[in-house]
């Protein structure tokens, strides 16, 4: 078992921690960095639930191996919010009931906030097509297609 | 996750003596969408990741009229698909490379991973088929140039020797009144494997096809280029029933398998109906 040190930015901050030359992104988030926002729904990069922004890209972090994140910089759901106060998009999910089980929540949230980043007005054809990667299995997916919206709506405004 | 080694190339000799080095289960690291999953599953045997992303003409693309589009074959699909060149004069790519699966794979996944997975389905093959795209390989003997209709030997299998990478994918410039398009059913809209795909791509003089290539995936052990469909079409005035005649081959010329995506019988229906509609697409683009 080939130990190595991974140096990277997570959420704005240093952090360097052994990972192995095994794990992939998303094993080296929640095992070795204690961030366990990421979720593992399908490890085969279908469910979209372990999505993270890795160099300005939203990427499936079960698809990526930790070793090549080396000296990159990355964003997961715990560097979402404010300090003291939740992200746009948090908020109108909660308003919108916009999860149940929450196992895809943070995948939905990371990969709706880079689609917000790219595209602040999308129409709601453009933000089912972005959020096809992200799989739900509870809500039926038009209350995440309405929180976005509204979450689009109140950062326009 | 089966016990692996990560290595980073610079230069793409560098890369060639660490895939000499590694052996057959030395594998490329791309985009990793394909292979990150096969190594975890067990699919494919992986000693060792060869990472050629830091390789920078791997990460690029060039595009002028007098030389065609040049892909290096680690770039993510994404920025080609976002390029005004490339959305201007390879529509048929950009078709196929919006559908690899979601906004997330395509910030990773690219053209030179999706032709060494060797998929008989996936789906930029056929659209870099149609388009009469050159695989540039290098290796341990020097380089050389495939055309991607010839690089694969099986499901999952190709030309490639030990030692030898995809550095590139190389598309000609469109000729004028020239046109391509691409097509997939899936049984959903979006995020899935293809029951069948297909690309087509025209030239014509007038109302003649002066050149044609129809090319099918997931009909066979590999994608196919269907010959006889573009025989229907070279010479002849491009009529409702020329084009039903090109159908027609390609509905001969693919022998598919059933699985859980498709009966063989649907396979063969879809083939006829996809070769239709992109040719009838890629005329209209050729007449501009």
């Amino acid at each position: 078992m080939a130990r190595f040190v991974l140096k990277t930015n997570i959420n704005g901050e240093e952090r360097e921690f052994l990972a192995d030359e095994r794990d992939s992104l998303l094993d080296a988030l929640r095992e070795r960095a204690g961030l366990m926002g990421a979720k593992e729904g399908c490890n085969n990069g279908n469910c979209g639930a372990c999505a993270v922004v890795l160099d300005g890209r939203l990427v499936n972090s079960c698809c990526v191996m930790a070793a090549e994140v080396d000296n990159s910089e990355i964003t997961t759901i715990e560097g979402l919010a404010e300090p003291d106060s939740l992200h746009p998009l948090q908020e109108t999910f909660l308003e919108n009931a916009a999860l149940q089980c929450g196992i895809c929540t943070p995948g939905f949230l990371m990969s709706a906030k880079a689609l917000l980043d790219s595209n602040p007005n999308p129409t709601e054809h453009e933000i089912r097509w972005w959020l096809a990667g992200n799989l739900c299995r509870c809500t039926g997916y038009d209350k995440i297609i309405r929180a976005v919206q509204d979450a689009a709506e109140r950062i326009n405004s | 996750m089966q016990t692996v080694t990560y290595q980073r190339a610079s230069t793409v000799n560098e890369a060639i003596a660490l895939l000499s080095d590694g052996g057959e289960n030395a594998r490329v690291l791309a985009g990793g969408t394909d292979i990150i999953v096969q190594a975890r599953e067990r699919a494919r045997t992986v000693d060792s990741f060869v990472d050629i992303k830091h390789i920078p003409e791997l990460m690029t693309f060039n595009y002028n009229t007098s030389d065609g589009l040049s892909v290096g074959a680690a770039t993510p699909v994404y920025l080609l698909y976002n390029d005004n060149d490339i959305q201007t004069h390879y529509p048929a790519l950009v078709e196929a490379i919006t559908v690899i699966g979601g906004t997330a794979i395509q910030g990773r996944a690219s053209l030179g991973g999706n032709l060494c997975n060797s998929s008989p389905a996936g789906d930029s093959l056929t659209s870099m088929m149609a388009l009469g795209a050159i695989a540039n390989i290098a290796g341990p003997n020097g380089e050389r140039d495939v055309a991607v209709s010839e690089f694969f030997t099986g499901p999952g299998r190709n030309i490639l020797d030990l030692g030898e990478f995809v550095v590139a994918i190389s598309f000609a410039t469109p000729p004028a009144n020239s046109g391509a398009a691409w097509q997939r059913f899936i049984p959903r809209n979006e995020m899935d494997i293809a029951v069948v795909n297909c690309g087509s791509y025209v030239q014509l003089d007038g109302e003649i096809v002066t050149d044609a290539r129809i090319a099918l995936g997931a009909v066979a052990a590999t994608p196919i280029m269907v010959p006889a469909a573009a025989e229907a079409l070279i010479g002849r005035q491009i009529t409702d029933e020329t084009i039903s005649a090109a159908a027609e081959a390609s509905y001969e010329a693919a022998t598919p398998i059933a699985d859980m995506r498709g009966s063989v019988k649907q396979r063969k229906h879809l083939s006829k109906v996809l070769t239709q509609r992109t040719l009838d697409i890629a005329v209209e683009r050729a007449r501009g």
